[in-house]
């Protein structure tokens, strides 16, 4: 795919065209600041909108539901609140599914649509978005920009960069206290770090994100997804021939010509890239869509607007650069997208992680029960001969108020008899709560040497918060 | 990429060359690179004038004297001690509490006696497991060396049959002042056949319960021994032990060491604590030299009670029924 696109005729068979190639071939290695142009159009309205997405981000932890927290990653208490639903690490495996979602989103809406996510929503693009916006309205136009940069030090050029920084360094100190806040509650934190009283690990925290928003926003910008990004390197495995993505179309744009003044409007000479290189210039991240598909290119469409803005001026039909599959620039029929059976695997597992999130919320329970069987001894010979066996109970109450539970067993042995539960067992609340139970059978009605016996647990006051474990009894060889 | 970078632009070379045209440009390292190993070097000093290096320092192993924040405080057993005064911390209101408590309130406590429970196991392997086995599942030894030696080593905790009592505070009372078990030996009170006579009939009592045993006929030969000798002096008319002096009940399923005819042979012919191949039955006193502290002693009373044998406090005493048969 980085194949350059211009290839001159003589070269192409001979070895000595890898060098050519070699030369044509530019990295970026952050030396020179990309200073992006800021073109209006569609695709930047889009961008505007979704990047608008993280606004939540900063005001979620203040939302309030029955006087807390709405939504808090407790981890100091080992529980997520979202909303009134609590979750305790015991049902943590709805996290991994969640995790599997957002991965077979991202492959879904990838192998479809290439790098939406790079390109519209990533937090990376989203502040970087931000940070030249506050770049240009302070220091002014790329072009102006390079020149502050290139300048001396003048007093007006520190009182700029100053106010550029301290902005920057205001929003991503921000940015820090609004990722610490979903963790704990976000009131008391502020209340915390006004009083300069925040504990060693908040402070670590907010320093953390600070400075990497900072340095991540504001300094290394492109070169995080060209060289620090795994995500860029994934994307190549997802997206295939069928995959729409930003593409110039070189049958029409070449060869590439400037446009010179006078000649006819419509020249069959030349292509329709008039090499304006204004797809280059609102770049975000400077590379030139021109030569194909490549890492650099987190697909947000900038170019498309840039260089349908000059088509419009020139009278030519808009598309030069836009949206297209592999199969399409290249005149192989084009399927339509449910003909892509990739996408219905990644669909698929996606609907199974969700199905398993849906089933994992309404069952919930209120109750946790785990038996463990005493495993040294297995069992024990009691003096009239009968044979006794100890669990261990742990029972995790995951509302919010105290219940006494009672304790009974089915199957099992004839006759057997539950010692322990005599009294309903206190369950406090949020927490796990173990206590032994003893089941005593006579030898007689024992018929193996494991039987199978089925412990409930039931909320004395209400009957249908109860929970089910089932368990082995165990005996001497029969 | 190269072509870009580090272009030969005058720069020197090592004057080293390979393979006819490799050199090596004599470039600095970058700054940020050669600013962060002088940085470490001087850190390196600051590090040993801080934390102990020197073995040879007199008192401590510090270079002292230079005011350094933690110089000459840091040491791995001050730490290993400041991390105990947490776990102290943690377990003190429980600690605390259990100083005035009786072994029977802490056992009524569902609280505290969970967290009895879980100290008590560790105080139990270290004390009490070399002899009653881990979790108290009792150690039998297979006479390898000597066949008196076969047989429990010492009773089962996790049954409800005791010897001397299986009420909180017995178990606590055996803890704190150990248990001396004794019979008598019967190799010259009794002849070959009574004693494997009454070996028969101990059996049954075990196996079928004394009152099938009673009407047995091919047992009556020792049933008769049984009343007639010294037996019911220590194990009771009905056989059921009397747990004041520790005699075991002979009408259940558990037997103190061994519950073959051979072991129970053993255990009338040569009685236990009583010379030449006795069975040797001794619980240690725990409070002497203090062995064991009086809240251990409680802990572990609590924690021998719930393996699941321990015998409530209000039961009546004839259906306490203690004593671990022979």
């Amino acid at each position: 795919m980085n194949e350059p696109v211009r290839k001159r005729a003589d070269e192409v068979v001979g070895v000595t065209s890898l060098y050519t190639e070699h030369q044509e071939w530019s990295t970026n290695l952050g030396d020179k600041t990309i200073h992006a142009k800021r073109m209006p159009g569609t695709f930047r309205t889009i961008k505007y909108f979704t990047e608008s997405i993280w606004l939540f981000f900063f005001v979620g932890a203040y939302l309030r539901w029955d006087g807390k927290q709405a939504m808090m990653l407790d981890v100091n208490h080992r529980q997520f609140n979202f909303f009134n639903i609590t979750i305790l690490p015991q049902d943590i495996w709805m996290v991994s599914l969640l995790l599997l979602i957002l991965a077979m989103t991202l492959f879904a809406v990838t192998s479809v649509a290439s790098r939406v996510f790079c390109g519209y929503f990533c937090f990376q693009t989203a502040w970087v978005d931000l940070f030249t916006w506050v770049e240009e309205k302070i220091e002014g136009q790329p072009n102006q920009r390079h020149k502050l940069d290139a300048a001396p030090w003048t007093a007006n050029k520190i009182g700029k960069k100053t106010v550029k920084h301290v902005i920057w360094l205001l929003i991503s100190l921000l940015t820090g206290i609004s990722a610490t806040v979903w963790f704990e509650d976000a009131y008391q934190y502020w209340h915390d770090l006004m009083h300069f009283n925040l504990t060693i690990i908040e402070f670590s925290t907010l320093a953390l994100f600070t400075l990497g928003t900072y340095g991540l926003a504001g300094f290394l910008r492109e070169q995080t997804c060209l060289w620090l990004c795994p995500y860029a390197r994934i994307q190549a495995v997802m997206a295939d021939s069928q995959t729409i993505l930003p593409a110039y179309d070189i049958a029409r744009g070449e060869p590439r010509g400037k446009l010179r003044r006078g000649a006819p409007a419509t020249d069959a000479t030349q292509g329709d890239c008039i090499d304006c290189f204004q797809c280059v210039q609102v770049c975000p991240t400077g590379v030139d869509i021109r030569d194909g598909q490549q890492l650099g290119c987190i697909t947000c469409g900038l170019c498309l607007d840039a260089c349908d803005s000059i088509m419009d001026k020139l009278g030519r039909p808009r598309g030069l650069i836009r949206y297209a599959s592999l199969d399409e620039l290249e005149g192989r029929p084009v399927k339509k997208v449910y003909q892509h059976p990739r996408t219905f695997v990644y669909l698929t597992i996606l609907l199974v992680a969700l199905g398993g999130i849906v089933w994992g919320m309404t069952h919930l329970g209120s109750l946790k029960l785990r038996v463990d069987p005493e495993r040294q001894p297995l069992y024990v010979r009691m003096s009239d001969g009968s044979i006794q066996n100890k669990y261990t109970f742990k029972v995790l109450n995951k509302t919010d108020h105290d219940v006494y539970v009672e304790v009974s067993a089915q199957f099992g042995i004839k006759d057997q008899k539950l010692i322990g539960n005599e009294q309903p067992k206190l369950l406090t609340h949020g927490r796990s709560t173990a206590f032994t139970i003893f089941v005593k059978a006579p030898e007689e009605n024992i018929l193996s040497e494991t039987t199978k016996i089925e412990f409930h647990v039931s909320n004395t006051a209400d009957p249908s918060m109860a929970a089910e474990y089932t368990s082995k009894f165990s005996a001497p060889k029969r | 990429m190269s072509d870009n970078h580090n272009s030969a632009g005058g720069v020197p070379t090592t004057g080293h060359i390979w393979d006819d045209d490799l050199a090596d440009f004599t470039n600095q390292p970058p700054k940020w690179w050669m600013l962060g190993l002088t940085a470490s070097a001087i850190w390196v000093v600051v590090y040993w004038l801080m934390y102990p290096a020197i073995p040879l320092a007199i008192n401590g192993t510090y270079f002292k004297g230079f005011g350094l924040p933690g110089s000459g405080q840091w040491t791995a057993i001050k730490e290993l001690a400041e991390d105990q005064a947490v776990l102290d911390e943690v377990r003190k209101p429980y600690e605390d509490k259990l100083k005035d408590m009786t072994p029977a309130a802490i056992l009524a406590d569902t609280n505290l006696s969970e967290y009895v429970a879980r100290s008590g196991k560790v105080l139990f392997s270290d004390n009490c497991a070399g002899c009653h086995g881990q979790n108290g599942v009792g150690t039998f030894q297979t006479g390898k060396f000597a066949e008196r030696e076969k047989g429990y080593m010492a009773p089962i905790l996790n049954d409800d049959d005791w010897l001397f009592g299986g009420e909180i505070n017995t178990i606590h009372e055996t803890i704190m002042g150990g248990r001396q078990g004794m019979m008598t030996p019967h190799k010259d009170m009794l002849s070959e056949k009574q004693i494997d006579d009454v070996t028969l009939y101990v059996k049954a009592m075990s196996e079928q319960g004394k009152d099938k045993a009673d009407a047995d006929a091919s047992v009556a030969a020792g049933k008769q021994v049984f009343a007639e000798s010294d037996c019911t002096a220590c194990h009771g008319a009905d056989a059921k032990g009397m747990p004041a002096m520790g005699s075991a009940n002979l009408t259940d399923k558990i037997w103190r060491f061994d519950g073959s005819i051979e072991g129970i042979k053993q255990t009338i012919t040569y009685g236990v604590n009583a010379g030449d191949n006795a069975r040797v039955a001794v619980m240690p006193n725990f409070t002497e030299g203090g062995k064991l502290s009086a809240v251990e002693m409680k802990k572990l009373a609590v924690y021998v009670y719930k393996f699941g044998g321990g015998t409530p406090e209000a039961a009546p005493a004839a259906e306490a029924a203690p004593a671990a048969a022979n």
